[in-house]
């Protein structure tokens, strides 16, 4: 076990977490680095809780960042070291033998029952020390220092927690329970098992960062911001996490608009309402009037790939789209994975739009042969449909990662709705260097429409405010 | 200055203690940042969704302190005149023709731009005043770009600077609270300035006592149910989630309507009162099984 003592003391020590919080996207000034110094001064070091707010109260400018806050701050304080010791022991086969891994579970699951947070932490403290070495002394392979690896996955298989839910619910129920008392319970229950695996990752998180640096931990091990996670590589609930952003994001796009366009509009002069004005004082122009410009309501044909892993992003899309709906004035959606089928139904106003993904997998017409995108068809087929739908009025978005498993990129149609369209957008989820590789249209498809990259949420959002009219 | 002004609070318990005194229970986050805004003598800028007790706060803290609480609420469109300062130019103009023939024009000059004349808004009053004070800058978000240039002044250095009298220096700092509901990012500028709290729905066990102090009548097994469906329903997508303003309605709803269990009935009769959106009230039923 190392543990560094820091160079400079505690304002070296804070100098170097300012530094992690900044490799991770948030952004600290100097000046917020010396309130945190003042911070430090003002508080009583050794009560932890009120450290972290001090701290997060001096460095952290935006709601989102506070996730990674934690997890670094957890790094660079941690709560222990080594086997800390609680109150909680990990039952075993006699003084010393391996570990009862049935009265562990049991005690688990009365822990879950009642739902203490600080024994459930003690219970993941003693648990990762008891079984999350993964390739511990005498059990095979190991690594040239013959220390074990942490690993939550070992600690966590061996325990699963999942597997609880039904003993818990079966100790908790009572005779009249109504369906609606039992479904608030299964959903508390979950959501505590869900805490205690968050628990066990922190916990061996910890104890790695004791063993391998926490510079080398920080650098892999904390989870990003959910405007800087990358729509292609985001699993189920991190996308979930995302999409609870959508409206704030929307909110401050529509603000941001407000803003460009109050701008905009400023020192036009209108001749003919200001001359017309003038005639009330004698035909002089005391009081010029400016001519208000109408914002554009454009009407908005999307057409998005909903296939596989690009779902995420175009769902993630569409929501945006959705939540900034009165800035068009008419919105058609048309999804495709080898062909096109119209699912504006599907995004009314008030619709119920969480699960809306698989509703278009299942009620749309979408497939034709093995169920791979196919690009050239869709747009092929969307023209032959409904072509009708794109008028000189309507600005045309299309969300891909232009990957047509080498047939046809079909240019020619898309050729002719761009040439018909006002204006045309492409928005593309993978990083730009991986475009036109494999089986990737994407260089040949931005030769014809000018494509955007929108990796993450931010960067979404940013192109998606550039093509709002003003 | 800093030296002649004794802080408010002495420790974070101690905050904690009086603002429960007054029936505000504070998280150790909200704590922590108050006895620190008082410390540090900064502003305390509270961001967080709508009815979590971010206004409450600022209440809680001048009467806790016995301070007077001096509130600016913002909107669209508010200018300078509103928050700062705003001469009486209808008392100028009599004053001006009051003195008409039997005074020179410096003196008049002189005498219509002074204090008598001047009308204070609430950002001038709360750097005016001597006894201890709690500035309440209510929905940031909601007021112009251009006004947040005008409060830097006020929040760095407490004071405000009149071309025609000169600059107004606080004799005793005002404990400044900022609201915002994130409708859009206010500047770096702003922001930098203040000590930063995000203001989040409390856990169960604070949320439980909330709502016995708010409404004490309530039985505490009801209390406890409700304030745990209250959490399943945050956890689900929904696009209005209920704050503990809605768990303290639901309560007071409950009581009125004199039941005394939680059951699905009870629920899917009250649950208008919780969520306001009426997709958000089809889905709650769907997934918690009410029908």
């Amino acid at each position: 076990m190392t543990v560094e003592a820091p160079e400079h003391g505690i304002p070296g020590h804070l100098v170097a977490f300012v530094g992690a919080l900044r490799t991770h996207g948030v952004a600290v000034g100097p000046g917020e680095t010396v309130d945190a110094a003042e911070v430090i001064t003002a508080l009583d070091l050794l009560r932890r809780t009120e450290f972290r707010e001090g701290l997060a109260a001096a460095l952290l400018r935006r709601s989102g960042q506070r996730q990674v806050f934690d997890t670094l701050f957890d790094l660079y304080f941690p709560p222990a070291l080594g086997a800390a010791t609680g109150s909680i022991e990990v039952p075993r086969d006699g003084e010393g033998g391996p570990v009862d891994v049935d009265r562990l579970r049991d005690l688990l699951a009365d822990l879950l029952r009642d739902g203490d947070e600080e024994r459930l932490r003690e219970l993941a403290r003693a648990a990762v020390d008891a079984l999350g070495t993964a390739g511990a002394t005498g059990t095979g392979v190991q690594g040239m220092n013959t220390q074990p690896s942490w690993s939550a996955y070992q600690a966590l298989r061996l325990m699963s927690p999942e597997t609880l839910l039904a003993q818990i619910m079966a100790a908790l129920s009572q005779p009249g329970d109504d369906a609606f008392t039992d479904e608030v319970r299964r959903r508390e229950i979950r959501d505590r098992i869900a805490r205690f695996r968050q628990l066990v990752q922190d916990e061996v998180r910890r104890r790695t960062a004791e063993q391998r640096g926490r510079d080398q931990v920080a650098k892999t091990a904390v989870p990003k911001q959910a405007e800087q996670v990358e729509f292609l590589s985001a699993y189920a609930e991190q996308l979930a996490q995302l999409r609870r952003t959508v409206h704030p994001l929307a909110r401050r796009l529509a603000a941001r608009l407000a803003v460009r366009r109050k701008h905009a509009k400023r020192g036009q002069l209108d001749m003919r309402r200001t001359l017309r004005r003038s005639m009330s004082t004698g035909g002089v122009p005391m009081k010029p009037a400016y001519r208000t410009r109408r914002p554009g309501r454009p009407e908005l044909v999307i057409l998005c790939d909903v296939s596989g892993s690009v779902a995420g992003f175009s769902h993630f899309t569409l929501l945006l789209v959705q939540a900034l709906r009165e800035q068009f004035s008419k919105v058609r959606v048309f999804a495709f994975v080898e062909k096109t089928d119209e699912v504006t139904h599907l995004f009314e106003p008030g619709a119920e739009l969480s699960g809306v993904m698989q509703r278009v997998l299942r009620e749309a017409d979408l497939t034709a042969f093995d169920g791979h995108s196919d690009y050239g068809h869709a747009l092929g087929s969307f023209a032959e449909h409904w072509g009708e739908a794109i008028t000189s009025k309507t600005s045309l978005l299309i969300l891909g990662d232009a990957r047509t498993n080498y047939r046809d990129p079909n240019l020619t149609a898309l050729r002719r709705m761009i040439g018909v369209a006002r204006h045309a957008h492409w928005l593309n989820p993978e990083p730009r260097r991986q475009w036109g590789t494999g089986d990737s249209a994407a260089t040949r498809y931005a030769d014809v429409i000018p494509m955007h990259e929108c990796r993450t949420a931010g960067q979404l959002a940013d192109v998606v405010e550039a093509l709002l009219p003003v | 200055m800093k030296a002649t002004q004794s802080p408010l609070f002495g420790s974070v318990d101690e905050v904690t203690e009086r603002l429960a005194s007054v029936g505000y229970l504070a998280s150790t986050a909200v704590a922590t940042t108050v006895y620190l805004a008082d410390r540090l003598g900064k502003p305390l800028l509270v961001e967080g969704p709508a009815g979590v007790g971010k206004t409450e706060l600022a209440k809680a803290v001048a009467a806790s302190t016995e301070s007077g609480l001096v509130r600016l609420q913002c909107y669209e469109g508010i200018d300078e005149a509103r928050a700062l300062y705003e001469w009486n130019h209808a008392k100028q103009l009599l004053r001006i023709t009051a003195g008409q023939g039997n005074e020179d024009w410096d003196a008049t000059r002189d005498d219509v731009f002074s204090e008598e004349f001047l009308l204070p808004r609430p950002l001038l009053t709360a750097i005016r005043r001597e006894d201890p004070t709690v500035l309440l800058i209510d929905e940031m978000d909601k007021a112009d770009v251009e006004v947040e240039g005008l409060l830097l002044e006020v929040l760095s250095d407490y004071q405000v600077s009149i071309p025609e009298m000169g600059t107004v220096t606080a004799t005793r700092k005002p404990f400044a609270l900022l609201t915002s509901n994130s409708t859009r990012e206010l500047s770096e500028a702003l922001k930098r300035r203040c000590l930063f709290l995000h203001l989040d729905f409390p856990d169960p066990d604070l949320e439980r006592r909330i709502v016995l102090t708010r409404v004490p009548e309530l039985p505490e097994s009801l209390v406890d149910s409700l304030v745990r469906t209250v959490r399943v329903l945050r956890a689900m997508e929904l696009r209005k989630v209920p704050s503990v303003a809605e768990t303290i309605d639901w309560g007071r709803t409950l009581l009125a309507l004199g039941m005394d269990t939680l059951d699905d009935e009870a629920v899917r009769a009250t649950l208008g009162v919780v969520l306001k959106h009426h997709s958000d009230q089809t889905k709650a039923t769907a997934e918690l099984r009410l029908n």
